[in-house]
Formats: C-alpha cells, structure tokens, sequence
C-alpha cells in the first residue's frame, strides 16, 4: 500500500516536470555537467594510473637502485652522489652476500658528447658498467654483436655497446659494428648494439644509451671532470686520476695515435692491480628476484653495506637504496593526487549543479503555492507533498547523471581517440555518480520539499 | 442523528498588532442528509465558517464534532485525512490544476486515498462522476478549455470522487450565469435526494435558499437565523 503510494507520487512527479520539460531540462544540465566531468575524470585518472602501472611493470620492476650518502644526515643534506661511499668491491659483496638479490652492475655515469665522423650525440645515458648490467635490467638479448666482458673491464679496454636511438643518430642506418666512436677524445670500438626497450616511465628513451666498463668510463672518460667536480674528494683517488690524466693528455695531444706505452698484459694486470681500494662507482643498480622479496633484497644489501662500511648502530647510512616500487607509489600518488584534485574540480560543479536544483524547486514551491494548497485541501498530508517535491528533484537530478553518466563516457572515449590518452571505464565512478546525483537530489531538494510541506492549504490556497 | 456539531465556534484573525473577530461564537447542529443554505452579507464571515467546517482551516476557539469525531484536536495530518475521507469541498473560485485535463483533475484526491485503487479503478470511477456531471466528451479537456459551468462541475465532479458523506460548497454558483447555477443547484438537489449526501452550501440567492430544506443566516459573525434545524430540538 506504501508503495503503491510512492508510484503514485513519482508518476504525479513526473507530470509536474513534463509540464514544464524545457526548465527540467535547463536546471538538469547543472547535474549533467558534474556527472560527466567526474566520470572522465575518475576514468582519465584511472587510466593513467593503470598506464604507468604497465610502464613501471615493463622496466625492471625489481630492481633497487644504491646511491651513495643520506639524504640527510644530521640535519646536513648532501644529497645523493655528493659523497663517494660506495666501491665496486661493495657490489661484489652484495652479490656474494645478498641471497634475496639476483644480479648486482656497479655504474658510473658520464654525460658527454659521442662523435662519430661529422656527426655527434649526447646521449641521456653514458654507463660504465659490467656485462652484468644487462642481467640486472633484464636486456639479454643483443641485436648484434656482443657484451663486453670482464676482461674488458680488467683492462679498462676501449670498447663499447650502442642502443639503438644512438645508433640512429651517429650512424643513419650503416652498421656500427667495429667502428670506432670518440667520447672525450677516448675512442671507443663498437662491439654490440642493444635491442630496443622504449621510454621509461619518466618518458626518458632507454636506447639513447651507450655502455662501456666501468674501469674505461671511469679513468679515461670521467677521470679529469670527477676530480674538478670534486676538489673536496679524497686525495686517495687521486693516483688514479692521475694515470687517466695522463693517458688523456697524450690522446689530446695526438688524436687518433695508438697509446705509447703498451697495453700490459693480463699478467702485469694481476701484479700491478688497479687501485680498486680507493675507487668509487656513482651507483649500483641491483635486481631482486622478485617483486616479492624487494623488502628482503633491502634488508640484506643494508646489512651488507652497514657492516662494510663499518657504521655503528645508530649512525646513518652512507647510501641509499631506491626501489622502484618507492617511485611507482610516488609516481602513482602524484597521478592519483591529480585525479582527486581534478575530480574535487568536478564535484564543485555537481554541488553548483545542486544549487541550481534548489533554486528551481524553491521557485517552483513559491510558483505551485496554490496547486499545493489544493493538493492538501483534498487531502494531501504534509509528507506527500515532501516526498513529491523531493522526488521531482531526485528524478531531475537521476536524470541528469543518467544523461551525464552516457555523455561522460562518450567524452572519455573521444579523447582516448583524439589524444591517445588512456582512460579506462570505471564501475565506481560510475556507482558514485549515480549515488552522488540522488544525494544531491535529496539534500538541495529537501529544504523546498519541506518549505512546501510546511505550508498552510488555507493560505497556500489564498496565495497570489 | 447530528453529523455537524458545532460548540461556541470563535475565529480571530490577527492583522498586525490588531485583532479582527470575524465568528464570535458560533454554536449549530448539522443532521445527517440535510441539505443546508447559508446566507449572509459580504464579510460576514461565511468563507471563514466553511473553512472551519471542511476541516481547513482551524478555530480559535470551540469544539466541532464531525461524524462523532472531534476535529478540534486533531493534528494537519489527521486534518488531512479527514478531508480526503469523509469531506467533498466546492471551491467559489473551482480551483482546478492548470495543464490538467478534467480527467486528472477529478482522479486528483484518490492520489491521496488511503483506501486500494488500480489506475484501472481510479480512472473509471472519475469518468462515470465526469459523466454524471454531463461533462463525458470534456474528459480530457484542460481547465483553460471548459467553460466556468463545466470547470464548476469538474470541480464537483472531483469533490465526490472519494464518495464523502458530506459535501461544501462555498458559493459554487457565484460565478456561473443563472441558467447554469440552476443547472449545478439541482445537481445538488439530486445529489441530497438520491444519495442522503448532507450537503452545505453557501449562496447568495434567496431563490437557493429557499429551496433548500433549511436556511441558516449568519451576521457579523453569529447566527441571527434557522440555528435549530426543523429535526433538531434546541
Ligand atoms: N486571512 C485573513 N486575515 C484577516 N482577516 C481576514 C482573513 N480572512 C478573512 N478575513 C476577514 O474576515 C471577514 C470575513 O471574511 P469571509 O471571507 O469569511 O467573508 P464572507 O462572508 O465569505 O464574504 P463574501 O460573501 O464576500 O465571500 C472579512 O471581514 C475579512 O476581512
Ligand atoms: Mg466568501
């Protein structure tokens, strides 16, 4: 019987708005906007989520990348890379030692131009690193040629591994195979070309990037800039740069002449050995062997590194470690923190849509005085007239998110379309904004329901 | 048998800081299947006292017993409730919706009946009242398309939908030329005979009242005449 009522009420409802479908429509729209902007809100957000989820998932998700120094320590910040904590003997250790880590590459970065011929190149990425590199980033095929490998490194040997926007850009389609490209009038055989891997997540091209050992970046490339760039560096590295300067001096005086001093043998390597105490890598970049034991792998290489470095307990650490999983949730709230920002932008206009209703209907209340008090005089309580006036409001508002909800995935669909952005429906934006409509319905709706349902059928019937 | 009982019915206005008594006391006994007239000058107060008596408006004072129910009490709701149940009310001025066929119109009060209709039954029962008040080819008329007789017997027409058992009508001839108020008059007539509806109206035309079985004259807020029915002993 109760809700034989009702019906009755939504069909009485209904007429009252058909009576008068072109301001139904008008204040509608107010809805029809809101819901729309928060469905392609809550879908480009959605998507763009979902899109850097797969970069992310793409990359290497499993790796940790070690810096040396804190990023603040006592108060002091030096920032990562401003103090030479970490050694390749450090990336030996968390190999041997580190269980949970799958594959450990020390790095040193350079960022300098590579000449081929006329033509040059600063690529994004210019890594000394060893032939573990590749394992660690899970790049184990090669398009042609191959990897260096540790006899390369022990000899520091002057060869190199291209990925391919480099190779493009030098070589304009020839092959690079064996052919020799200068960095800072080092030069460098071509032995490999990488496969392609495409941008990362922050949108860097991967295959701008050339690799060579570490040793060859690190005392012929980057010896004389490391030092000047870190006069406050320990006197320790300075014999090392000292061979490298010299051996760059000689190349700049002759260019192009083979070194005048013989390359030692293996032999005279192992008798003399490089000074390896006393070097430093900029970083190394390390794999767990999954995703699940990354809080495992951070564990054991802070363990690791601590008891190397002979740090107490309660002292700092001279390094940190940075997982990707940190960069997916930072990257991930910064979009997520976007969509709610845009989406709060959207529900200001679903609010200013619901203040459009309440205009309406108090207009509507103040101009049907006299239907309500006829309404009521034949016998209408307070509370239908509450619940007719409510439920025009909700009708108009459920309508509008209808249209809103249809018109906001077409919108999302165009602009996947137009501007390839990613968007992905959402059954929750979808819930919400149905949810949100009604309530705006019922909360702007109300206060003129209840105006109505106030009035007196005498005086609402005397009202001019 | 009394269906109205009025007690020392008071009703004061207040304008501002003044006070304008407009029924200064009104006491009358109503019986079942009466048919009444009441008469009195502009601003005697009669609108007020139909008011009153449809359950529309409240007094200031006094007790009005309607069908063995005291009415003085009751809340808006129950108010309500008894105007939709027992009550048919005629307007002076018909006060019909606007953009609502006379169909819709009539159907209006079982909206709000308490009593099990379907659409089917609502609908039917309007037309065969659309159709007693000759107005069967109008169903579907809007009020803007009727005539003043045919908005007043829509009206009718819609005041009996419910099937009260008694039925006001403030001047429901006031605006309808004499042809046509002699035409709804005899609707009323029939409506009296037939049914035993007790039937209230209010007139200026001395011709109605006396055809009306009894006169009641109300001045300046009292009833100077026919207070005691012809059944009813004082
Ligand atoms: N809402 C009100 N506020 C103040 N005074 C009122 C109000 N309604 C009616 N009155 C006064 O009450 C008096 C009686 O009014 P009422 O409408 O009952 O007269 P009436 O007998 O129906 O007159 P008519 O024959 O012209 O319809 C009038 O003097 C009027 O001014
Ligand atoms: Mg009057």
């Amino acid at each position: 019987m109760i809700p034989f009522r009702i019906l009755r009420t939504i069909r009485t409802a209904l007429k009252a708005l058909r009576r008068n479908p072109m301001r139904a429509a008008l204040t509608a729209l107010g809805i029809i906007i809101g819901v729309a902007a928060v469905i392609i809100m809550m879908e480009i957000g959605k998507g763009s989520s979902a899109a850097i989820q797969r970069t992310i998932a793409s990359m290497g998700a499993n790796n940790l990348l070690i810096q040396p120094g804190t990023a603040a320590s006592g108060g002091v910040s030096f920032g990562s890379g401003s103090v030479m904590t970490l050694t390749p003997d450090d990336a030996e250790a968390v190999r041997r030692e580190c269980p949970a880590v799958r594959a450990v590459a020390p790095m040193v970065r350079a960022r300098t131009q590579v000449i081929y011929g006329n033509r040059n190149w600063v690529p994004f990425f210019i890594f000394g690193t060893t032939p573990d590199y590749l394992e660690v980033r899970e790049w184990t095929s090669l398009a042609a040629g191959e990897m260096f490998t540790d006899s390369d490194i022990r000899n520091a040997s002057k060869v190199c591994v291209l990925g391919q926007t480099l190779v493009r850009e030098l070589f304009a389609g020839a092959s690079p195979m064996g052919k020799e490209v200068r960095v800072q009038n080092v030069s460098f055989r071509v032995i490999g070309v990488l496969t392609m891997k495409g941008a990362n997540m922050m949108g860097m091209d991967q295959d701008d990037i050339l690799l060579a050992p570490w040793t060859t970046v690190k005392y012929r490339v980057t010896g004389t800039s490391a030092q000047t760039a870190n006069q406050s560096t320990s006197s320790a590295s300075g014999q090392s740069s000292g061979v490298s300067q010299s051996v760059n001096s000689l190349s700049k005086l002759y260019p192009g002449q083979p070194s005048l001093y013989p390359v030692p043998s293996a032999s005279q390597q192992a008798n003399t050995p490089l000074p390896v105490r006393f070097t430093n890598v900029d970083q190394i970049l390390t794999a767990a062997r999954s995703g699940a034991e990354i809080p495992l792998a951070l564990r054991q290489i802070t363990q690791v590194l601590r008891e190397r470095h002979r740090l107490r307990p309660g002292e700092p650490d001279d390094f940190n470690i940075r997982d990707m999983t940190e960069m997916s949730t930072t990257m991930s709230s910064a979009s997520k923190l976007m969509a709610n920002l845009l989406l709060s932008v959207a529900l200001i206009s679903l609010v200013v849509g619901g203040v459009g209703i309440m205009n309406i209907m108090l207009v509507s209340v103040t101009e049907r005085t006299r239907e309500i008090g006829l309404r009521m005089a034949v016998g209408a309580r307070g509370r239908d007239i509450l619940r007719q006036f409510l439920i025009e409001a909700v009708v108009m508002c459920l309508a509008g998110g209808a249209i809103g909800i249809v018109l906001g995935q077409g919108v999302s669909k165009l602009i996947t379309f137009l501007l390839r952005w990613p968007t992905e429906t959402s059954i929750a934006a979808i819930v919400s904004s149905v949810v949100v409509s009604a309530g705006v319905g019922i909360i702007f709706g109300f206060y003129p329901a209840w105006k109505a349902a106030r009035l007196d059928p005498i005086e609402a019937l005397r009202y001019e | 048998m009394n269906v109205i009982e009025l007690h020392n019915i008071c009703k004061t206005y207040h304008v501002g800081e003044l006070d304008v008594p407009v029924l200064k006391g009104i006491t009358l006994a109503v019986g079942r299947g009466e048919l009444v007239a009441l008469t009195g000058a502009s601003g005697s107060g009669k609108s007020t006292l139909m008011n009153i008596l449809g359950c529309l408006d409240r007094p200031s004072s006094g007790r009005y017993v309607l069908d063995g129910q005291d009415i003085s009490g009751l809340s808006a709701d129950d108010r309500a409730h008894v105007r939709n149940n027992k009550i048919g009310f005629v307007f002076q001025n018909f006060n019909l919706l606007p953009r609502t066929s006379a169909l819709e119109n009539v159907i209006l009060p079982l909206t709000y009946a308490a009593e099990h209709l379907t659409d089917h039954q609502a609908t039917g029962r309007a037309l065969q009242l659309i159709e007693r008040v000759g107005l069967a080819d109008r169903a579907h008329h809007e009020p803007s398309q009727l005539s003043g007789g045919q908005q007043q017997r829509v009206a009718i027409a819609r005041a009996l939908v419910n099937r009260p058992s008694i039925l006001f009508a403030d001047e429901p001839t006031g605006n309808l030329d004499s042809r046509t108020s002699r035409e709804v008059l005899s609707m009323f007539e029939q409506l009296n005979r037939e049914e035993g509806i007790t039937i209230i109206l209010v007139t200026h035309d001395q011709e109605v009242a006396r055809h009306a079985r009894r006169a009641i004259h109300i001045s300046d807020g009292v009833i100077v005449d026919g207070q005691f029915g012809p059944g009813a002993a004082p």
